[in-house]
């Protein structure tokens, strides 16, 4: 029987823009173009006021480490264990899940609140995935 | 809802629980569902109403050769069972039913008869989630458990007192799978599956199931047993992506869900006799009792380290040993409310003296969904 093979995001019409963006190396947010909320995950209207307004714009790509586990067993398919799975506070206030590359995937070397910057990491021609790892300086 | 309008006449779990490799999936539902028919004295074509969750309504109606004019196939995690008896309490109160089965049933060890869970690589979870190496509960339920600790103030040590107690609940319980004593050092040095949870932290993988039988409490004097009134029920939704929640220090779904039930029941908190919280993995007491408005989140831990839920504790919790020690089939809430049922008849293994009001709050597909369900055994 074949290794399953790790999980590779499949794009909708509405997360496209999203998809696209990483493999260009640019983290994209959606921002409600009536009341300025800024989301996630991307859809084509503002789940604050309901407005079909919205643009497409290039985040920081810096946040903070929110919280995260590190997974011991059972491992995805195509991750080693111990590998973090985090989830990073943007600047812009959305949350996100995400790897942290970089850094030891230990207790002591992920503390909550460190800043994180975005990274990005080819899976293939067509998928990109950010990822974050502590930010320089 | 009124108050004591509806009651549980009839309830009963799997003959066996455990490891059944002699039974598949949909005849653990039907295994259950007869117990409970039988529990009620009832035969199958009393039966005009039914719910149940991951098998639809239809599959187990038909399996069992029920008619039924009342279906809800509510599906959302490990308290859909909870919402089964929000839902059901409703359509007997409006006339659409007379006599509601609920059932749930999982071959989780054994694997026989059970749809793997998949997560579509084009739905959300799928594009935002499932890249990142989350694979199962595990890896996810936990995620927010860091920043729950980090606001509040609780340490590993009383978030590892949840499974010590529980086991101490488990050891009075026959049926329960594990019943060896267990310390804190002996939870921390456990098996580590996904910082900062180690095995004795995370909830048993089980065969079983339960079937509970609703009805109007008029009729309910009528039946074998003594009948156990709903008093109160609340529901909600989050996301389904753990990443998504709206904060980590607490639930959205558990603070909607808990104080609807607490309202429609008219009790405050010092009413509780008894409480069942889903503990799917060792964190969820301490946000159900936050959330559940028993106490704020920075005393959750110590409330529970200082031994106030064990057995002669003043707030007796997860009384059967829990999702932690007693059984976990995948969607534990029917099993905690079996339980709540089981006290409020008088019949527990582990029976809190004299228990009037027991307050049952379920989770549901990580922290997406959530039900809660206070009984009574006082018309």
């Amino acid at each position: 029987m074949a290794e399953p093979a790790r999980a590779r995001p499949k794009p909708t019409p509405e997360t496209q823009h999203y998809w696209d963006g990483a493999k260009a190396g640019e983290l994209r947010l959606q921002r409600c173009d009536d009341c300025s909320n800024v989301y996630f995950p991307p859809r084509p209207f503002c789940p604050g006021c309901a407005s079909r307004k919205v643009s497409v714009f290039k985040a920081s790509g810096k946040g903070i480490l929110y919280s995260y586990v590190i997974n011991h067993r059972p491992a995805a398919p195509g991750f080693t264990p111990p590998y973090a799975i985090a989830v990073v506070e943007l600047d812009e206030g959305p949350r996100l899940m995400s790897s942290i590359i970089d850094c030891p995937q230990t207790p002591e070397a992920l503390e909550l609140d460190m800043k994180l910057e975005v990274a990005f990491e080819k899976l293939d021609d067509a998928i990109t995935l950010p990822v974050f790892r502590p930010a320089k300086g | 809802m009124r108050r004591n309008a509806v009651a549980v006449v009839g309830a009963a779990e799997t003959t066996e629980l455990g490891v059944i490799p002699n039974m598949s999936q949909i005849q653990l539902h039907a295994d259950a569902a007869l117990n409970a028919i039988k529990d009620a004295g009832l035969k199958l074509s009393d039966i005009d109403g039914i719910a149940t969750a991951v098998e639809t309504p239809q599959q187990i109606a038909h399996y069992l050769g029920i008619t039924p004019t009342w279906v809800d196939g509510t599906s959302v995690g490990g308290c859909s069972f909870m919402l089964h008896v929000r839902h059901a309490a409703a359509a007997i109160e409006a006339g659409l039913c007379k006599t509601v089965l609920i059932t749930h049933a999982e071959s989780g060890k054994s694997m026989i008869g059970k749809l793997p869970r998949s997560i579509p690589a084009d739905s959300l979870q799928g594009q935002f989630e499932a890249p990142y190496g989350v694979y199962g509960p595990p890896s996810m339920f936990p995620i927010p458990v860091l920043r729950y600790m980090k606001t509040h103030g609780i340490t590993h040590e009383q978030i590892a007192s949840v499974a010590v107690f529980q086991r101490e609940w488990a050891a009075k319980n026959p049926r329960a799978m594990m019943k060896a004593p267990i310390t804190v050092e002996d939870v921390l040095n456990s098996k580590m599956i996904a910082y900062p949870f180690r095995i004795l932290q995370c909830c048993l993988v089980t065969d079983g199931g339960g079937a509970l039988i609703l009805t109007s409490a008029d009729r309910a004097k009528d039946f074998p047993n003594k009948p156990v009134y709903i008093l109160g029920t609340g529901e909600s939704v989050e996301t389904p992506m753990v990443s998504q929640m709206e904060t980590f220090d607490s639930s959205r779904a558990f603070r909607v869900a808990g104080p609807t039930a607490f309202q429609e029941a008219g009790i405050t908190h010092k009413d509780v006799d008894h409480l069942m919280i889903y503990d799917a993995f060792a964190h969820l007491p301490l946000y159900g009792l936050g959330d559940l408005g028993f106490m704020p989140h920075e005393e959750t831990g110590k409330f529970i380290a200082d031994g106030n839920t064990r057995p002669g504790g003043k707030l007796p919790m997860n009384t059967n040993g829990g999702g932690l020690s007693y059984m976990h089939s995948g969607m534990y809430g029917m099993y905690a409310l079996q339980e709540s049922v089981r006290q409020m008849r008088g019949i527990a293994p582990a029976q809190v003296e004299g228990a009037k009001i027991s307050v049952c709050h379920g989770v549901g597909g990580m922290f997406a969904a959530s039900g809660t369900v206070i009984f009574t055994n006082e018309a």
